[in-house]
């Protein structure tokens, strides 16, 4: 647990230490207003839905954006000789750094709250807007970022190039995302669509943003990012 | 302190190590020699546990690294090849880093990161980052970042590699400093460092061990001859033949004759005689100057040269 706690610390100020972290915070915020407020008056309807449908899209491109240096520039520099030879275990390095990256990725997660004030500012007073939702939406936007963290984190083991495993990161993002849509469900034969439907991370998301905390999403989550963290763990095994 | 038995490491095809046995005495300086791409690297990242072997086993004391893998890393320090550094870490943050996951306890680190940085003479470069510094900078910091937790066990890969020669002076008066109370494992294909700072050596070749012993007796060992060279004024046809008749020389060359009446010989004699005696008197009977009579002992470097050139027969 120590060795956890010191490597989440050191993997959280290394976001600090280059400037990724302030242009990542800063496109983030950038693109993910800039497309919820274009079409916002225009709709009327002071809530969050753009907002909510738009993010783990933008999260399939900006999550595996933050995880691809993990391992990778590891074993780029060698660092990983020195990490991997001190008196800690894999697993609790592979944690140090995931959660290090999910509370990086809470910050910026809590760095659009301007979006839910703005639409309480401009909700009709008598209505004022429905906060289920907006808590829900930002419940699930942080538990789905976790598992596309632990997809990255996955993604960057397996490969010393940072481009390529972002590219990894975004693809089982993507796919895992997009199973759970109804447009390629359709074209499965029958008895696979309720399998592809639990494991698509979107499906999981739609219901906790409609706010309904149902704890089998929330495990659904916790097991996804169990499932990659441990696959992690099984690629530094096989390096050994 | 230190025993590997019958290690063995594949990678796919390539057997990068194989069948390597060795032991290290506590307080020993091992000098561990190899062209590149012996097998040494391969042979350090396994006993520091980076590295799991396919076949045989290392132990340190009574700890298995298969069975005691955390122990074990916790009693050594490893410099790696190359110096692997957080090139966007500030010095101080790193080397607190380190403590920390070293599990240096919290009142300690401070006190502990100072004297890393005195020992290792790092207080110049204190507030850069690590990216910034130069590469005898950075074997520093690296040097610091190994012996932190105040290790029993230094494995130290190709410590001087990159350097200038003063900065390798510095590094070999640290290792030697330094080991006075510790076991050392010195990686390095640079064989004056050997002659220099290890008290024992060995020699890898093709993923096998080759050698094993003090640094003077792989030199006994070697088959090589002792060469003289002798530069002699005199008639140079005389000179030659005389010196022929000696029983002491085996072999005599002309290296040159110059103008002034001197010549210059290559002379090999066996194994276990000197001739030098022979010569000196040989000239005084005959009236002839001598104005140089040099020996070329076989060195380390003719050894390694000998043992890691041949091609190994199974």
């Amino acid at each position: 647990m120590y060795n956890t706690i010191v490597m989440l610390k050191k993997e959280f100020r290394s976001y600090f230490n280059t400037p990724l972290a302030y242009v990542f915070l800063v496109a983030f915020l950038v693109i993910s207003q800039w497309l919820v407020m274009r079409g916002y008056f225009l709709r009327g309807q002071a809530d969050l839905r753009t907002f909510f449908s738009l993010v783990p899209v933008i999260f399939i491109l900006f999550i595996p954006a933050i995880t691809m240096r993990l391992w990778a520039e590891e074993q780029k520099q060698g660092t990983i000789e020195t990490l991997m030879t001190s008196p800690v275990r894999d697993m609790e390095v592979i944690l140090g750094k995931f959660l290090g990256g999910w509370i990086f990725m809470g910050l910026a997660i809590l760095s659009t709250i301007a979006l839910p004030l703005v639409t309480k500012w401009t909700a009709a007073p008598e209505v004022g807007i429905d906060k289920g939702p907006v808590i829900g939406g930002y419940i699930g936007l942080f538990l789905m970022g976790g598992a596309y963290l632990a997809i990255g984190l996955f993604a960057s083991s397996l490969i010393d190039s940072q481009i390529a495993a972002w590219i990894i990161g975004t693809c089982i993002c993507f796919f895992l995302f997009m199973i759970g849509d109804p447009f390629g469900l359709f074209s499965l034969p029958q008895p696979l669509v309720p399998l592809f439907q639990y494991l698509s991370l979107s499906r999981h998301f739609e219901n906790i943003a409609r706010g309904v905390l149902d704890i089998r999403d929330i495990l659904y989550y916790f097991s996804m990012i169990f499932f990659f963290l441990y696959l992690n763990a099984c690629i530094l095994k096989t390096r050994r | 302190m230190i025993t590997v038995k019958d290690v063995t490491k594949r990678f796919g095809e390539t057997i990068a190590v194989n069948r390597v046995s060795f032991k290290v005495a506590p307080g020993e300086i091992l000098g561990f020699l190899g062209p590149n791409g012996a097998g040494k690297t391969t042979t350090m990242k396994i006993i520091t546990c980076y590295l799991e072997p396919d076949y045989g086993t290392v132990k340190i004391g009574d700890l298995n690294i298969r069975d005691n893998s955390l122990e074990i890393r916790r009693k050594i320090g490893y410099l790696p090849e190359n110096t692997p550094l957080y090139m966007d870490m500030g010095v101080v943050d790193y080397l607190l880093f380190t403590a920390e996951l070293r599990h240096i306890p919290k009142s300690k680190i401070i006190p502990r990161v100072r004297d890393m940085v005195e020992i290792c003479s790092l207080e110049r470069e204190i507030k850069k980052n690590i990216g910034e510094l130069s590469k005898g900078y950075r074997q520093r910091v690296a040097l610091a970042q190994c012996l932190i937790h105040d290790p029993d066990i230094l494995i130290l890969d190709e410590p001087t590699s990159g350097l200038d020669p003063n900065q390798i002076m510095e590094i070999r008066e640290l290792i030697k400093k330094i080991g006075k109370k510790k076991t050392i494992i010195l990686c390095t294909h640079i064989l004056p460092e050997v002659t220099t700072t290890c008290t024992r050596a060995i020699i890898i070749h093709n993923g096998r061990l080759v050698a094993d012993g003090t640094t003077e007796e792989l030199v006994e060992r070697s088959r090589g001859r002792t060469v003289y060279y002798v530069r002699i004024k005199g008639p140079k046809e005389i000179v030659q033949s005389k010196l022929q008749e000696l029983i002491s020389i085996e072999s005599l060359k002309l290296l040159d004759d110059s103008k002034d009446g001197y010549c210059r010989f290559e002379i090999q004699a066996p194994k276990d005689k000197d001739p030098s005696e022979d010569i000196f008197n040989l000239a005084v009977k005959n009236n002839w100057v001598i104005t140089e009579l040099s020996q070329e002992r076989a060195s380390l470097e003719d050894i390694f040269r000998e043992l890691t050139t041949s091609t190994l027969k199974e």
